[in-house]
């Protein structure tokens, strides 16, 4: 607790950690909502913002603050699985590239290396076309972070190899700990911090990537997330025709989204180690 | 030495992450539980077509061969390399017969020119001014900068450029909302025609070009507030070293290696996201076209943008290594 609240005295944190709150307030709003996110027509179509309709409605015929409030919930459980496995499929790389070395970090770096320089977004377009009616929000939760540990394990495996020549390794293995304990004991308390400012970077990341798949029209269309809600405006030309309400929803509240992770990540790997920072900002 | 232990790995590495990428190019569709031959058919079907059995059969082996699904896997796999070296990516299918090679052609140069010269100018715009806002660190302007890219540094480029096509084109009314020149147009290098491309891509342009300076801002800041501490600085201050001088040749010259690796790996983040910039602008790219074959369903099209833009990331990725040694000196004599 002392933590939260030293923490909290930086402007950043105190801002991000407000704006998410309030975020996932308004996303658990969706279980109070009175109408069915997956059906449309029922309420009149593109109505300006007004009493009865707070942010309007949408040429779906459907209430875009309800609508809304199920995007945001949506797109926080995809952030959160893919965020989650990643960071399982990352660690588990970087420790054992890092604490076996050799040929294991080689092979395992060339992948995440390769990974990192071909232009992945369409590889990941090719397979959600192909598994299009199988995805729903845990599969693409899981593809997603099927291709999002390559950074983050090169960040993990680089702090190994600095805690692999520290002493208290050689004094771990000399007193008999297995490795598997070395690594759970010993270095997890040092790799946590990362793990976890990786993690949120990653959440951005993936919610990013759900948008893009889903401009593309690559998502089940019927689900709202902050996506879908943008597929719709620019499939109805929502500018075109002036229905502001419509396309400022969704991007209002991902910029929201967006800048309150990225806070987040940075005052939480500033305050454990100012250290990172200049990894952190490398990681783009 | 320079060419074994630099320039050979990094060459055998390009060689295998292009192999690499365009394998998972082969293999991921022919992996997955899905037929395109059988899914075309049942397209053709749904659009009401009645097939005689035995113009099924011609079909399905006409479709086979369109998508390179004749023989086992491993003939289908070297036909595929084969097919790739002579330049040819298939046909594509919603544009029958227009090859898809030809349908990337026509679409790079707006991409290229997009993407060069916002890469560019961006980075160095980035690094320029995030190497005097480390040096001046203190200065007011300085942090307003920073609090500036704090803002705009998460945000995608297409959320940022739905931001600024609202502000500016939808609101302001200042710039076109899409399109890549005046409709009608035809693409030559008239005047006017140039204008009018310039005129269409400045909002996408700048959406990306500010985006990246301010990520190029960032670190650079951060790097040269590194290399400020380091004591070469301080003594060069405390000789009387000019000011200027400090800056542009001690300072902002170290500072600039790690920018350079930094672009080379963010080459492919850039192109990623360009494309769906393009999307949001309807301007007349690879990302535009790109969409269009995913609306069509247009297989080998997807698969040729795809091992398309593996070999050129790849490849520009290699350019930016490539230039390094020229930068830096201590690779260049090593």
């Amino acid at each position: 607790m002392k933590l939260f609240r030293d923490l909290l005295r930086d402007y950043r944190f105190a801002f991000a950690f407000g704006v998410l709150c309030i975020l996932v307030a308004f996303a658990l709003l969706s279980f109070f909502s009175p109408y069915d996110p997956s059906r449309w027509g029922q309420v009149p179509r593109d109505l300006r913002p007004s009493a009865q309709h707070w942010l309007g409605t949408d040429s779906n015929g459907q209430d875009i603050f309800w609508t809304a409030t199920f995007a945001v919930r949506n797109s926080l459980i995809i952030a959160v699985i893919a965020g989650v496995v990643s960071r399982i499929i990352a660690v588990i790389v970087g420790m054992v590239a890092g604490y076996k070395g050799g040929t294991w970090d080689r092979v395992l770096m060339f992948f995440s290396d390769s990974l990192l320089v071909i232009p992945l977004f369409l590889i990941i377009v090719m397979m959600a076309m192909l598994i299009r009616a199988s995805l729903n929000l845990v599969t693409l939760g899981l593809l997603l972070a099927f291709f999002g540990w390559a950074w983050d394990a090169r960040l993990i495996r680089s702090q190994i190899l600095s805690l692999r020549e520290r002493e208290f390794t050689q004094t771990a293995i000399l007193s008999g700990a297995s490795t598997f304990k070395l690594v759970i004991n010993e270095y997890m308390p040092y790799t946590t911090p990362l793990i976890f400012s990786t993690l949120i970077n990653n959440m951005a990341w993936a919610i990013g990537l759900e948008i893009t798949l889903a401009i593309l029209g690559l998502l089940d269309l019927a689900t709202p997330t902050l996506g879908t809600m943008l597929y719709w405006a620019i499939n109805y030309q929502a500018i075109l025709l002036g229905r502001w309400w419509w396309v400022m929803t969704p991007i209002t509240l991902s910029v929201a989204l967006f800048i309150a992770l990225y806070w987040l990540s940075v005052s939480i790997s500033e305050y454990l180690d100012p250290r990172t920072r200049v990894q952190r900002v490398g990681a783009g | 030495m320079f060419l074994k232990r630099y320039l050979i790995p990094r060459l055998i590495q390009y060689v295998l992450v292009i192999v690499l990428g365009i394998t998972a190019v082969f293999f991921i569709p022919r992996l997955l539980p899905n037929d395109p031959v059988l899914r075309t058919i049942a397209e053709m079907r749904a659009r009401g077509a009645y097939l005689e059995p035995g113009a099924m059969d011609k079909i399905i082996s006409d479709l086979q061969q369109m998508y390179g699904l004749e023989g086992s896997l491993w003939d289908q796999y070297l036909a595929f390399w084969g097919r790739l070296f002579r330049g040819d990516l298939g046909v594509s299918f919603f544009q029958f017969p227009t090859p898809v090679i030809d349908l990337i052609m026509t679409a790079l140069p707006w991409t290229a020119g997009l993407l060069l010269t916002t890469t560019i100018l961006g980075w160095v715009i980035g690094n320029l001014i995030g190497g005097f806002a480390g040096y001046y660190s203190n200065k007011q302007w300085s942090r307003v900068l920073d609090a500036i890219a704090m803002v705009v540094r998460p945000l995608p480029y297409y959320i940022f450029a739905f931001a600024l096509l609202l502000i500016f084109a939808y609101y302001l009314r200042w710039f076109p909302i899409s399109g890549g020149a005046r409709l009608g147009m035809r693409p030559s290098w008239s005047w006017p025609f140039i204008q009018s491309v310039l005129w269409h891509s400045f909002l996408p342009a700048m959406s990306i070009l500010i985006l990246s300076a301010a990520v190029w801002f960032q670190t650079m800041k951060l790097v040269v507030q590194n290399v400020n501490a380091e004591s070469f600085v301080t003594y060069a201050k405390l000789s009387g070293v000019k000011e200027g001088r400090i800056v542009s040749r001690y300072v902002i010259r170290n500072a600039l290696l790690p920018q350079i690796t930094g672009l080379g790996l963010s080459l492919g983040l850039i192109f990623s996201g360009a494309l769906i910039t393009e999307i949001v602008y309807s301007y007349p790219g690879l990302g535009t076209l790109l969409y269009n074959a995913i609306i069509n369903g247009d297989y080998n099209l997807i698969m040729g943008i795809t091992v398309f833009s593996i070999l050129a990331i790849t490849t520009s990725v290699l350019i930016v290594d490539l230039i390094y040694p020229l930068f830096d000196p201590r690779i260049r004599y090593m």
